[in-house]
């Protein structure tokens, strides 16, 4: 196996691992870079965020208000010095952004403008257009092009991390043009492989958002955290799950039944506020666990509009206008009209909520560091424990650009006056995967299918580790996924070519979203209360007196996890209620 | 509430592996599929209940994240953004034209990488300054002028589409000039003359002969034809102030 050597190995080419890659690289000049990524960086997913990105600028504004609506819109699971770190460093990252050609959309001065977000009391959210994670992740890809320092490997299959003397020193990964293994000796590693969306059958993921990053550092011995908090999006388009933004709400569109009556103002969000003068932080735009659940309650009723594509509420936005709509949704206008045939500005387009986020992930600290030596993570498989419980929208494109950077100035850190690797213990650890590979290839008694045990996992996430969960359908999901990862022992290969063969990666993901869909269920089952995003029937309340921490899930190789608990740290907003109420008190 | 509507449907998929084939071949497989569905949603279903053998990319489907660029029915297209209810009959498949094949519709896009790092796709600044003096003002005015070409999914469309590409390989082509035209049109960036040296050669700027292919196909309307024909005018401007104008730039 052809072996590389690098300083930092970067899993991941998407907003956070070009963020971490370019400030290496500006840090440093003689560091040796390797950006290892499953697809070409601009394929990234971070491409699909469409509404854009938090950070205080504007004079009416304060960093104060930003960690109250961080620290709130989480149900008070983010750790606050997290949030305090990251509200300052966000202006600055948004600006770096700006400086390297980002085109975010301007007021008339010229200067940056900003628009209304949910769960957010001010305008803050910086944006182009509704294509703002396309243009966050082309500008810093583009912009990684003149470092001469960053070595991609692009459409390399990252497959397990090197471990030795209790420290990650490298990754084995496969050329998935020629099936070829390689081997990363680096000093230090930094994790940015994304979400796991795509455990869930209906979903705003792309295909990639199969949580290997995550995964690996799971089975590396780095707990996964807080996995059981998955966020809804209230609005997806409901055939193919496409993501509405939610400044389709910030620019004024409003959510009503069948009835027409905006609902929202029945779960906590009212009172309705005039159409097309959104209010902050209330009715359409209150949190998006709040708005989601509504929906469920909506669905129970029979206050659903019944479509083709099953059930759906209305998302109204014909009051915006076919000018402003053209300039601040596009996006939205061409996906409803393209997919669904609905002309938003002449229709209410129908909607559903899909599985959009992962708050969960590897757990790190607000160094971007992992419990394990020379392992850091940032964005969305990383659990920083800045979105606590539920993550406001446009605090995630700013979180892959503040932990991108930290991590790459950590692992800088981490590398001072390392002790000389031992390269053969690499090596025999390298040969591990070789085996691993080896033996699924060779495999002569498999009998799953690997589209058969992907599709009974995604039907046991959706069926029971929805919106509302409870006791008996968490032990069933518990159970399930158990039993399939025990299966997937036994899956089998039908291709058995070296070259870019997608039936082998696709097995492989679905055990990299496996591992990580049992320690959703498991953690979910473990959190015996309601928080953010992680509603129980059976457990309708916050219970801060013992939950009020992190849960902690800790790979046990065939066996189920085992469970813990880390304190979430408090340093100056108490748990309290959340308000969405606006004005009205 | 009508009940989605099926169809089967035929398609024609090129095949080539080279561990095994000599040449590629076409496939035909004929899938169920609901009448609203594209192209790429009748390829998952044969791959996860047909053939798990063929191969080809996919993430976002909803045509941002320029992965799924096939040829369909001839035809440059993203296979997420190719309604079937556009086709009738055989659904030919294909891998991007004027690109070498990996394996089946799985295309190398190296020549375009590599184009695109030569352009100097990113800012040079005209005037640096540190992020604590704040933003670079750019009235939306400013911003218009090249927000257009900076859409770009870089999905290779335009190539596929491109006879001049086809016939002449050095060529930059139009979405790797394109970018460099966005850049050149920013108010923030100073950097026109440092790409100047790719952008106006014969493998740049000179060689498109407006055809117009690319335009027709960007499914991000880019259009590049139109980004290179006024390219093509600030070369020649600069050009006479070089050669023909005293006291021009020597």
């Amino acid at each position: 196996m052809e072996t590389i050597s690098t300083d930092v190995a970067i899993i991941g080419a998407g907003g956070a691992g070009l963020r971490a890659a370019i400030a290496l690289a500006e840090t440093d000049p003689t560091l040796r870079i390797a950006l290892i990524s499953k697809v070409y960086p601009m394929r990234s997913h971070t491409c699909a965020a469409e509404g854009g990105a938090a950070g205080v600028i504007k004079p009416d504004d304060s960093f104060d208000m930003h960690f109250d609506d961080t620290v709130g819109g989480g149900d008070w699971l983010s750790d606050q010095d997290c949030v305090e770190y990251f509200i300052h460093e966000a202006p600055k990252e948004l600006l770096q952004l700006e400086h390297w050609g980002c085109p975010w959309n301007r007021e008339a001065d010229g200067s940056v403008a900003v628009r209304p977000f949910g769960g957010m009391k001010k305008k803050r959210t910086w944006f182009a257009a509704d294509k703002s994670g396309f243009h966050i992740l082309h500008t810093l890809f583009q912009t990684s092009l003149q470092f001469p320092s960053i070595t991609r490997y692009d459409e390399y299959y990252a497959l397990d991390l090197l471990v030795d003397d209790g420290r990650c020193q490298g990754v084995t990964a496969m050329e998935m043009r020629s099936g070829e293994l390689r081997q990363f000796h680096a000093k230090a590693v930094i994790i940015a492989g994304g979400g796991a969306g795509r455990m869930f059958p209906f979903s705003t993921n792309g295909a990639i958002k199969t949580g290997d990053g995550m995964a690996m550092a799971y089975r590396a011995g780095a707990p996964l955290k807080d996995m059981e908090f998955v966020q809804y999006h209230p609005t997806g388009l409901p055939n193919t799950g496409s993501l509405l933004t939610e400044a389709c709400r910030g620019e004024g569109g409003i959510l009503v039944n069948k009835h027409g009556r905006r609902y929202l103002q029945d779960y906590g969000m009212g009172p309705e506020t005039p159409v097309g003068q959104p209010q902050l932080k209330t009715m359409e735009l209150g949190p998006r666990d709040r708005v989601s659940q509504a929906y469920w309650h909506e669905l129970q009723k029979g206050n659903t509009v019944t479509t083709q594509w099953g059930e759906c509420v209305l998302l109204d936005m014909r009051h915006l206008g076919e000018k402003k709509i053209n300039e601040r949704l596009p996006l939205v206008r061409e996906l409803a009209e393209a997919y669904l045939g609905v002309d938003i500005v002449k229709d209410a387009v129908p909607i559903r909520p899909v599985v959009h986020y992962m708050m969960g992930g590897i757990s790190t600290n607000t160094a971007a560091a992992t419990p394990l030596p020379g392992l850091f993570a940032a964005g969305e498989c990383a659990c920083v424990s800045l979105n606590g419980a539920n993550r406001l929208g446009s605090n995630s494109l700013v979180e892959l650009l503040v932990f991108g950077r930290r991590a790459a100035l950590s692992a800088i850190d981490h590398i001072q006056n390392l002790p000389t690797a031992n390269t053969a213990a690499l090596n025999a650890r390298a040969e591990q995967t070789q085996q691993r590979i080896s033996e699924l290839f060779s495999r002569s008694d498999g009998t799953e299918s690997m589209s058969g045990l992907r599709r009974e996992m995604m039907d046991t996430m959706e069926k029971n580790v929805g919106i509302y969960r409870s006791e008996e359908g968490l032990q069933e999901g518990v159970s399930k996924i158990h039993e399939l990862r025990q299966r997937y022992q036994r899956v089998i290969l039908t291709d058995k070519s070296s070259v870019f063969n997608t039936d082998l990666f696709q097995a492989l993901e679905l055990g990299s979203m496996l591992d990580c869909a049992e320690a959703v269920t498991v953690g979910a089952l473990a959190r015996k209360e309601s928080r953010g995003a992680h509603q129980r029937l059976d457990y309708v309340e916050r219970d801060d007196k013992n939950f009020l921490c992190h849960t902690m899930v800790h790979h046990q190789g065939l066996d189920v996890p085992r469970v813990d608990y880390l304190d979430v740290v408090i340093t100056k907003s108490p748990p309290g209620v959340r308000d969405y109420s606006g004005d009205h008190k | 509430m009508t009940p989605l509507k099926e169809r089967l449907v035929q398609l024609e998929v090129l095949r080539y592996n080279p561990d095994t084939d000599t040449e590629a071949h076409f496939q035909r497989y004929e899938v169920v599929c609901q009448e609203e569905w594209v192209v790429l949603d009748a390829l998952n279903k044969v791959k996860a209940d047909i053939d798990p053998t063929l191969n080809f990319r996919w993430s976002c489907h909803m045509a941002v994240c320029g992965s799924c660029g096939m040829m369909i029915n001839g035809e440059p297209k993203l296979s997420c953004h190719a309604f079937l209810r556009s086709y009738e009959g055989v659904i030919r498949v294909e891998p991007l034209a004027h690109f070498p094949i990996e394996r089946d519709l799985v295309t190398a896009p190296d020549d375009f990488m590599e184009k695109l790092k030569r352009v100097k796709p990113y800012i040079i600044p005209k005037e640096k300054k540190p992020i604590s003096e704040g933003e670079y003002k750019q009235t939306p005015a400013q911003l218009m002028k090249f927000r257009q070409y900076s859409m770009c999914i870089n999905c290779m469309l335009c190539y596929a589409a491109c006879p001049e590409y086809g016939l002449t390989p050095d060529f930059i082509g139009p979405a790797a000039l394109t970018l460099a035209h966005r850049y050149n049109l920013d108010s923030r960036d100073g950097g026109r003359l440092a790409r100047q040296e790719v952008v106006a050669t014969h493998e740049g700027v000179w060689d498109c002969t407006f055809v117009g292919a690319c335009s027709e196909v960007c499914p991000a309307h880019v259009d590049p034809a139109s980004a290179l024909q006024q390219m093509k005018i600030t070369s020649s401007i600069d050009w006479i102030v070089e050669h023909l104008i005293p006291g021009g730039k020597s």
